[in-house]
């Protein structure tokens, strides 16, 4: 091989002769002695360790408040059409009036968010099915008034009529309103949320169940509180296992999810949703106070969730490895596959 | 536009077609040949001067001569510096290897800032690039985690998303970007896009040809996750050791299959809530 005017490159030429030294950090800094490599130690290259991806700029007050309002309100306003049409008042008002509150709180998260709040309008311009975003902001434009005014005439006991169709029309609505949102995560380059978005909606649905069924045991008589523990604890349980499928199926890029900040907040919901759950159906049955305490458990549990997840992303979003490693593997697996062919 | 969900990648795809320009001129691009850059920076200085960007903290990030650190809201180019000394050399052993590269928003042929975008502030010009309107922006933020290459970024202290605009208002009156006007010595190579890859193709059989082995194109295939990208690039070594993704894939890819997950879900849930309410009533 000739070694004449090359002035930027290696002669030999080969990709697999790797240089010294090169821009590779370890992401995380030196492990502390003693600790367990979960994983194998970092095979993957990246620029001085700096993620790939930019930091989301969202705050998780907003945005994973959010998540958990807006799952709350629509598994709530369901629960209150259900109720309505089972002659349960009690219920369906503490359900209507949960999802009428819930809902101004997503609004207010929705916009404080915004780095020009006053533009907030500005969502109308557009009707785009590839942002989940605008059609989120049009599911909330359809279910807004029915849950506001179903709430209202819930409080005040006038026009029963309207308040019926609202109730209805809300209740139908509100799935699409918690389960939306999944999607509203899954659709961004962040390795946890965007590989998980098959399970995603269904940890979302489980998670607005279970909250949706804690505001209902908390707040309506336990006499009338029946439906709202059986939702509960549907809810707890689709949760916890499309979690677990969501975790397994992940592999490495699941890593945030069980490590860190994240980690603790989704051990955290886990165990207060499963044991609100439990409580619901056992000591909450008879005693009101009981009942609070699970309803309370549940809906700290879904919190703790969705802030778990919401906090995952970011970790994946931080660490090269996370972006890097699956692509690397991906296109190692194309090339064998190239190859062999 | 908007309603495209069908990413088939039907070869050609021309984006600005598909956004709905009947007539409009050829796509344009940038070729980013990182194999002639010298790291001077004049691409970062003319695109800051042009596009007025305000200044953004200086610092020593000890990232050999990179103080820039990346691209973001107020960094629009971004040069890499690489050192690798060498492991096998001549007799001296001082073999040395020094990479730069100039950075850039990709314009992506699909998107996903663009396809994210709930205001429509993001738009696909007649050249077949990505730019942002920014009396428009409410701030949302959300084509920031969608950007498989961690490109567009919100400023915070003004409260709206910024990229690179490929010099939107030069290219109206037929002038080349301002930092590809600057580079001297055409590492940054304005121009048609089919041109380019002509180009780069020619360009990276005369590197192999030299001994090069190392030498590669990336976001030069139309067969890519996001279907070639208008700001392509020959790197001399793995993308990930520039900062770049290998294998970046629009979200909205997988999309259909998310809305169509959402949409079992939220049925479950409904199902779920009438269970427990026929439950309750036996
Ligand atoms: S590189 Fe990022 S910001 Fe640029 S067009 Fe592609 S998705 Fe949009």
């Amino acid at each position: 091989m000739s070694r004449t005017s090359q002035t930027d490159v290696r002669l030999d030429g080969t990709r697999d002769l790797r240089p010294d030294r090169e821009a590779i950090t370890r992401p995380g800094g030196p492990r502390a002695r003693g600790e367990r490599l979960m994983v194998p130690k970092a095979d993957f290259r990246s620029y001085y360790g700096r993620p790939v991806l930019q930091p989301t700029p969202w705050s998780d007050h907003d945005i994973a408040g959010y998540l958990f309002l807006g799952g709350l309100a629509g598994a709530s306003s369901t629960l209150a059409a259900a109720a309505d049409l089972m002659g349960r008042p009690h219920l369906a008002r503490a359900a209507k009036a949960g999802a009428a509150c819930a809902l101004g709180g997503s609004l207010y998260c929705l916009i404080h968010d915004l780095g020009r709040p006053a533009r907030f309008l500005n969502m109308l311009r557009v009707f785009k099915v590839t942002s989940p975003m605008s059609m989120g902001t049009w599911i909330l434009s359809a279910y807004g008034p029915p849950a506001g005014l179903a709430a209202l005439t819930a409080v005040t006991c006038r026009f029963p009529r309207a308040g019926r169709a609202a109730t209805v029309t809300a209740g139908l609505i509100g799935p699409a309103v918690a389960t939306y949102t999944a999607a509203l995560i899954s659709d961004t380059a962040v390795p946890v949320w965007h590989d998980a978005y098959r399970e995603m909606p269904f940890v979302f649905a489980g998670s607005a169940a279970a909250s949706a069924g804690g505001l209902g045991i908390l707040a309506a008589p336990v006499t009338e509180a029946g439906p709202a523990r059986s939702l509960a604890l549907i809810g707890a349980l689709t949760e916890y296992t499309a979690v677990r499928r969501m975790e397994r199926r992940l592999g490495m890029v699941a890593r945030p999810l069980k490590k860190g900040r994240g980690g603790v907040l989704m051990r955290l919901g886990k165990a207060l949703t499963l044991t609100g759950a439990v409580a619901a159906q056992t000591v909450a049955r008879r005693d009101r106070t009981a009942a609070v305490a699970a309803g309370a458990a549940l809906l700290a549990g879904a919190l703790c969730t969705r802030f778990g997840i919401f906090h995952a992303g970011l970790q994946s979003s931080r660490d090269p490895r996370y972006t890097v490693q699956p692509q690397r593997a991906r296109l190692e697996k194309a090339e064998g596959e190239g190859s062999r062919s | 536009m908007a309603f495209d969900l069908d990413l088939a990648l039907a070869a050609p795809y021309d984006p600005a077609s598909a956004s709905g320009y009947r007539e409009h001129p050829e796509r344009m691009g940038f070729f980013t040949d990182t194999s002639v850059c010298i790291g001077c920076k004049a691409c970062e200085v003319a695109c800051k001067e042009w596009n007025a960007i305000p200044d953004h903290p200086l610092g020593f990030t000890g990232m050999s001569y990179d103080n820039t650190g990346g691209l973001g809201a107020s960094t629009w180019r971004h040069v890499a510096f690489i050192e690798q000394p060498g492991r096998t050399a001549g007799a001296d052993g001082a073999e040395f290897r020094w990479l730069m590269a100039s950075d850039v928003c990709k314009h992506c042929t699909h998107a996903a800032c663009l396809d994210v975008c709930p205001t429509g502030s993001l738009f696909r010009t007649e050249f077949g690039t990505v730019v942002v309107q920014e009396d428009i922006c409410n701030g949302c933020g959300y084509c920031v985690p969608a950007c498989p290459y961690g490109v567009i970024a919100r400023r915070e202290e003004d409260g709206r998303v910024w990229k690179c605009t490929m010099c939107y208002d030069r290219l109206g009156v037929g002038q080349e970007p301002a930092c590809a006007k600057s580079c001297p010595t055409d590492s940054i190579q304005f121009g048609e896009l089919t041109e380019l890859r002509t180009r780069a193709e020619r360009r990276l059989e005369q590197l192999h040809e030299a001994g090069v082995g190392s030498a590669q194109l990336y976001g030069h295939d139309p067969g890519d996750g996001v279907g070639g990208t208008g700001a392509f690039f020959l790197l001399l070594d793995e993308p990930e050791v520039y900062g770049l993704p290998p294998d970046p894939v629009v979200t909205t890819r997988d999309l259909p299959a998310m809305w169509r997950q959402v949409a079992l879900a939220a049925t479950a849930l409904l199902a779920a809530v009438a269970v427990t309410a026929l439950g309750a009533r036996s």
